[in-house]
């Protein structure tokens, strides 16, 4: 039986096919896919905008197949996708800010990441004047009696990145959040728009300071994919390498200062010494302690020699020799598991309708791991668990972290084994035209998607979108009838991007 | 957790004496930043941080600045949750336009005598985003910075260096808060 991808492709030009093929389609199947997607047969992967058309990336999730759909919208007005599918609202209203591209009949058009500061609307699209004044933005109503709102952000109390979350609580217990996010867009996709390769490359790898190794690593696929690059295979294996470190350096941060936000600083401190060791040996074998800029299109430009592997080796012992103490420790103390046991369940069925990546999916049933789900090399060539578990709860989510953990060690351990000799990065050829490419890489956080199309050696169009759009809007779900001390555990334990988000 | 706290007890603490040169020169760096705090405030120095656009990567180093290995609140170095508790504003990116007013109003809110830290290549000008719609191209188009710290992350290290470096500066007189 042919899949449903199939059958929506069937009969139409393809525009694209590396490797994934993308065709334009009309509002009638736009509007059938969209309601595909809301009776869960398909996975919204990411919807975004060019000035006069907008794309939708699905994902057929049993047969692991994916295809970009795209509607011509010179009238820049196009179904809306979020009134069917919620999770395709925020990317609406990003593509109106942006492109000014307007989903009709979309059940929510207020501003996302355009707060009235640009001096200019719609900078992607064609640009008109900024509104003279800002209008307020209207958080959603909680109407009772005995409710209070808890206002926090864009500046936070911690060292950490900035965005405003609105608490409407009952005494303790929170009846809603919402975020409004937005605050650290820089307009990346918009400095995309002309970089020739080295500088977009240069660019993805800081979408997202801890998901560096993830971007760089996606965005080089997409371009190879476009361009047909043949990428060396030591260069194959030693991004995998990088990735896996990049993984285990965040789950380890993650999980101690996930139990801090529960006051339990022992374990912070031990897990961030650990997660030093990896920067300090990151830093030894390639140079950089978060090892930013070493992947590019066509290879990676550090080699590594035998004495930085043997001292990311040393430093994979001594977590093998101090990290299961540490797991003991997490189980054994009853103080901590009172906080992070049945605390901010996500529901498996929110995520799986809001195709949630990385542990937050892998902690509420949804096995995705675009590592085993789409095989891309090397790692259709390794031994590895993708560990899921159905509680939902930050406890799932810190052992789906802890499991990772495990599971990254050992995949070093093969690809030290196994690391093929040969040359670092292949030459780029010259090229004429417009070339499309796509990519899926797992992050530390989960599915990372860019999507570009190059023309004539330049990026003409380039989205990267970040499995934190997926996530963002959960962390409002598990919340609610959680009190309001356990929001940042809730929070740390979703670890959303807001620089990958805002972009 | 007993059998873990009760091993560290004897287990040599992470910040070894002379475990490398590395790691000595972070101790001694750490200790005169502390010193010369104390001598310019008569106490430590409390510093607030506030991402305006990086990209994470900056807050991911400040961060290791407090773990076992530099645990710079040894020194009386402390990063404070509040700006009214500040004496040192580390701001990171290269403030994007949405970050600006919420930036002001956080220096507004540290009182005299104050110091901005720009942290990071974003910080400077922009780095690589300056020119684009969405910022403001460095913290110094927006606030007075008393001292720059270069790096697409700067390493804890630098960033001890930089401090150290801004509080002997101030020490002469040649920083007016």
């Amino acid at each position: 039986m042919p899949s449903l991808i199939d059958r929506i492709l069937e009969g139409r030009e393809i525009l694209q096919r590396r490797p994934w093929p993308r065709t334009v389609v009309g509002a009638h199947l736009w509007k059938f896919v969209a309601n595909e997607l809301a009776q869960g047969r398909l996975r919204l992967l990411g919807l975004w905008g060019e000035p006069a058309m907008v794309h939708m990336a699905i994902m057929d999730e049993d047969a692991a197949e994916i295809a970009v759909v795209s509607l011509d919208c010179a009238d820049r007005i196009y179904p809306s996708v979020g009134l069917r599918h919620p999770p395709a609202l925020r990317l609406e209203r990003a593509a109106y800010d942006l492109f000014g591209l307007t989903a009709e009949a979309a059940p929510d058009a207020r501003p996302w990441l355009d707060h009235n500061c640009w001096g200019a609307r719609f900078p992607l699209g064609s640009r008109i004047d900024a509104l003279p004044k800002a209008t307020p933005y209207r958080f959603l109503p909680a109407e009772g009696d005995g409710l209070h709102q808890i206002a926090v952000g864009p500046v936070h109390a911690g060292i950490i990145e900035p965005g405003h979350f609105r608490f409407t609580a009952s005494g303790e217990t929170v009846v809603r959040l919402e975020q409004r996010l937005g605050y650290v867009h820089k307009g990346i996709e918009g400095l995309m728009a002309g970089a020739n390769l080295e500088r977009a490359a240069q660019l993805a790898g800081r979408v997202s300071g801890d998901s560096t190794v993830a971007y760089a690593y996606a965005f080089s696929r997409a371009a190879e994919a476009a361009l047909e690059f043949v990428v060396p295979d030591r260069a194959i294996w030693l991004r995998a390498l990088l990735a896996e470190l990049e993984r285990l350096a965040n789950h380890l941060g993650d999980i101690g200062a996930i139990c801090n936000d529960a006051s339990f600083t022992l374990m912070h401190a031990h897990c961030s010494v650990l997660r030093e060791s990896v920067l300090r040996a990151s830093n030894s074998a390639f140079g950089h302690r978060l090892m930013r800029d070493i992947i590019v299109p066509g290879g990676v430009i550090r080699d590594l020699n035998d004495e930085g592997e043997k001292i990311i080796q040393a430093a994979l012992d001594n977590i093998r020799l101090r990290f299961p103490a540490l797991v003991e420790l997490y189980d054994n103390t009853a103080s901590l598991q009172d906080r992070t046991v049945g605390t901010g369940v996500l529901k498996p069925a929110l995520a799986r309708q809001y195709a949630a990546g990385g542990y937050i999916g892998r902690a509420s049933g949804r096995a995705f791991d675009a590592r085993r789900a789409l095989a891309y090399p090397p790692y259709d060539d390794l031994r590895f668990e993708v560990p899921v578990l159905n509680e939902g709860d930050v406890n799932a989510r810190v052992w789906i972290r802890v499991r990772e953990v495990e599971q990254s060690l050992s995949l070093i351990d093969q690809i030290f084994e196994r690391l093929p000799e040969g040359s670092l990065r292949a030459d780029a050829e010259q090229f004429r035209g417009a070339r499309e490419g796509m990519a899926i890489v797992e992050g530390f956080r989960g599915d990372v998607l860019v999507w570009l199309r190059l023309r004539d050696g330049q990026i003409e169009r380039c989205h990267l979108r970040d499995p934190s759009w997926f996530q963002w809007p959960l962390l409002e779900a598990v919340i609610e009838d959680n009190i309001v001390a356990d929001f940042p555990l809730c929070n740390k334990s979703f670890n959303c991007s807001y620089s990958g988000h805002d972009l | 957790m007993r059998k873990l706290l009760f091993e560290s007890l004897f287990r040599r603490p992470f910040t070894e004496q002379a475990p490398s040169s590395d790691d000595t020169a972070v101790a001694e760096l750490a200790t005169a930043v502390g010193r010369a705090a104390r001598r310019r405030l008569g106490r430590s120095l409390s510093i607030r941080e506030v991402d305006a656009g990086s990209c994470n990567g900056c807050e991911l180093e400040i961060h290791a600045l407090n773990n076992a290995y530099y645990d710079v609140e040894r020194f009386g170095l402390r990063f404070v949750a509040s700006p009214r508790h500040a004496d040192v504003l580390m701001v990171t990116g290269p403030v994007t336009k949405n970050m600006r007013d919420a930036l002001e109003r956080t220096y507004h809110a540290v009182p005299n005598p104050k110091w901005v830290v720009a942290i990071g290549d974003c910080a400077r000008d922009g780095g690589c985003f300056a020119g684009s719609y969405a910022v403001v191209g460095g913290v110094s188009e927006v606030l007075p910075v008393d001292l720059h710290i270069p790096g697409c992350p700067p390493t804890p290290t630098v960033m001890l260096k930089g401090l150290l470096a801004l509080l002997e500066r101030a020490d002469t007189g040649a920083v007016t808060p």
